[in-house]
């Protein structure tokens, strides 16, 4: 069970003067369970990369398998599987088109062809999961809620789908800190408790670190890195910058420090281990 | 893909016709657009030809893609053709009942089609080698002296040069949110004309809620600029005519004179 990618490229517009190589031969698989970011800077891909994931582009030469089902192939099963993989779009709330919560998160379930107490249910789950009251907000208007309250409902309105696999396109660009640590923090929750595979993709590095255990670096539409997050921040710096990524701030600090000769080991990339390092090695220090 | 409907057909090149001003183009086209309508004889036909055989040349468009711009109107064309084929007096060719195809139909067919051929062909250079900003700046440049009289070229202009700039925007907004709604299952293709029109909702409503915004913010943030329409304004790409524009004008005169000469001679 895994979405695979084979040698794929994708050309928008081919043969006008505005023909556009957007990705170039990517092969990768991303097994179930997995939870990965996509980083890299704007115009390296990546939006382009995740679309091929669900069968909205389908790719100019190479294929895309999710589950061993080709997404190109014009079969039922190919369109069901493709349902299989959620996607939350850069600024979803801007697709809210419904008089009421309730209707515009039943869109997708509706689409499935579900009877109509499962699609309640569903809602139900979904508008809990994105942290909205559903007695509260249920039959409200989602054109009177805050900007990270629309995003909650468009993300929820991609969870009622109960997708195996998530795709989140920069799901936190132009929230403010308080409204993106709840939104991160919910997919974090989503992954956990519903086992779901995550694909992130963020310009927020240390979320990206913090988060998830696999990280691809994109840069001109090929992945140049393909990783742990640990091994992509230790690895060539100069190819991290060629890719215009920066560095985590933490990663630089504990590079900082092991200059100054203080013994931290290498692959701290978290606060609070960077915190749990630095006690321990005074606790140390102490006792002698 | 919405998206590959380019904006009014611009083809990007650095040919003669792309570098000539836009008002030269303008002018010049709607001169040629009135000298197709002297030619009347075979040989002025044939020197109609050859200019605009060479204009598509002066062009280096692809000749395909000047092909293709006739493509949408032969509907057009060819019910011209039928319709004076068979409207003209002359001696029948054919005769069945009460229809009848004249010698001179066909041939008076023959000629209009020419001509409206010529005239999408000549007006499609223009927006094929001038990109809608450019031409909207032209046209501004044009109706200049008509302000006079209370044309407001400067806001019709500027009216213009956002609906352009808007287009593209809007039909990529219209692309992501389909593709954001075909993700949750929506189906923009299949079912009845009734059904299909209420499948459209969930594209048509968020496409408005943004038009709405888009709108909403550019009037805040030229306000917030303190725009004012067209007095005393300077602008970063200026118009300047050169001296190929005196040649393509030239051109265009001579041709003109010449085909009326034609006329009047009987030649
Ligand atoms: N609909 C489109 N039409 C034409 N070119 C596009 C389109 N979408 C993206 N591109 C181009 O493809 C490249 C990759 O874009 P994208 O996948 O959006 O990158 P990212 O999400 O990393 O910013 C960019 O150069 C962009 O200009
Ligand atoms: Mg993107």
């Amino acid at each position: 069970m895994s979405i695979k990618l084979e040698a794929v490229s994708y050309t928008y517009m081919p043969g006008t003067p505005y023909e556009k190589r957007a990705i170039s031969d990517i092969s990768l698989e991303i097994e179930k369970g997995e939870f990965v970011a996509i980083i890299g800077h704007t115009g390296s891909g990546k939006s382009t990369l995740v679309q091929h994931l669900n069968g909205l582009l389908h790719p100019t030469s190479g294929r895309v398998l999710v589950d061993d089902i080709d997404l190109a192939a014009k079969t039922p099963e190919a369109k069901k599987i493709a349902r299989s993989v959620g996607m939350v779009f850069q600024y979803p709330e801007h697709q809210l088109f419904a008089e009421t919560i309730y209707e515009d998160v039943a869109f997708g379930p509706r689409n499935l062809k579900l009877d109509e107490a499962e699609v309640r249910q569903r809602v139900e789950l979904a508008m809990e999961f994105v942290g909205l009251d559903y007695g509260k907000f249920a039959h409200r208007s989602p054109f009177h809620l805050s900007g990270g309250q629309m995003r909650r409902v468009a993300i929820a309105g991609v969870i009622a789908m109960q997708p195996d696999y998530l795709v989140l396109d920069e799901p936190s660009a132009g929230l403010d800190p308080a409204a993106r640590n709840a939104i991160f923090a919910e997919i974090v929750q989503l992954y956990r408790t519903r086992g779901i595979t995550v694909i992130l993709v963020t310009h927020n590095m240390e979320e990206a670190a913090r988060l998830a255990d696999r990280m691809l670096v994109m840069a001109k539409g090929e992945v140049r890195m393909d990783g742990k997050p640990k091994e992509v921040f230790r690895a060539d710096r100069e190819l991290l910058h060629a890719a215009g990524v920066d560095v985590p701030r933490m990663v630089e600090l504990v590079d900082a420090l092991r200059l100054k000769g203080i013994d931290i080991p290498e692959d701290t990339v978290s606060v609070d281990s960077l915190v749990r390092e630095i006690l321990a090695r005074q606790r140390r220090e102490n006792a002698c | 893909m919405l998206t590959d409907i380019t904006l009014g057909q611009y083809y990007p090149g650095d040919s003669f016709l792309h570098k000539l001003d836009p008002r030269t183009k303008i002018v010049a086209t709607l001169i040629f657009i009135c000298s197709i309508f002297l030619a009347s004889t075979y040989v002025a036909y044939g020197v109609l030809f050859l200019s605009v055989l060479l204009a598509v040349g002066l062009s280096r468009l692809p000749a395909k893609l000047v092909a293709r711009s006739v493509k949408p109107l032969w509907v057009i064309v060819v019910l011209t053709f039928v319709i004076h084929a068979f409207s003209t007096p002359g001696a029948a060719l054919f005769e069945w009942k009460f229809i009848s195809i004249t010698d001179a139909g066909v041939q008076q067919g023959v000629l209009m089609s020419l001509r409206l051929v010529f005239l999408i062909v000549v007006s499609s250079l223009l927006t094929y080698t001038t990109s809608p900003i450019v031409l909207t700046d032209g046209i501004e440049s044009l109706l200049n002296p008509l302000r006079r009289f209370g044309v407001p070229a400067h806001e019709l202009a500027m009216m213009m040069t956002i609906a352009l700039r808007f287009i593209p925007t809007l039909l990529e907004e219209t692309d992501r949110i389909m593709k954001a709604q075909v993700a949750r299952g929506a189906d923009f293709s299949s079912g009845h004309l009734l059904k299909r029109a209420k499948n459209l909702l969930p594209l048509l409503v968020p496409l408005f809620i943004s038009a709405f915004r888009r709108a909403d913010e550019l009037a805040v943030a030229m306000e917030a600029r303190c725009y004012r329409g067209g007095e005393n304004r300077t602008r970063l790409h200026q118009l300047a005519y050169a001296p190929r524009d005196g040649v393509a004008l030239g051109g265009v005169l001579a041709l003109t004179l010449a085909l009326a000469w034609m006329r009047w001679s009987g030649l």
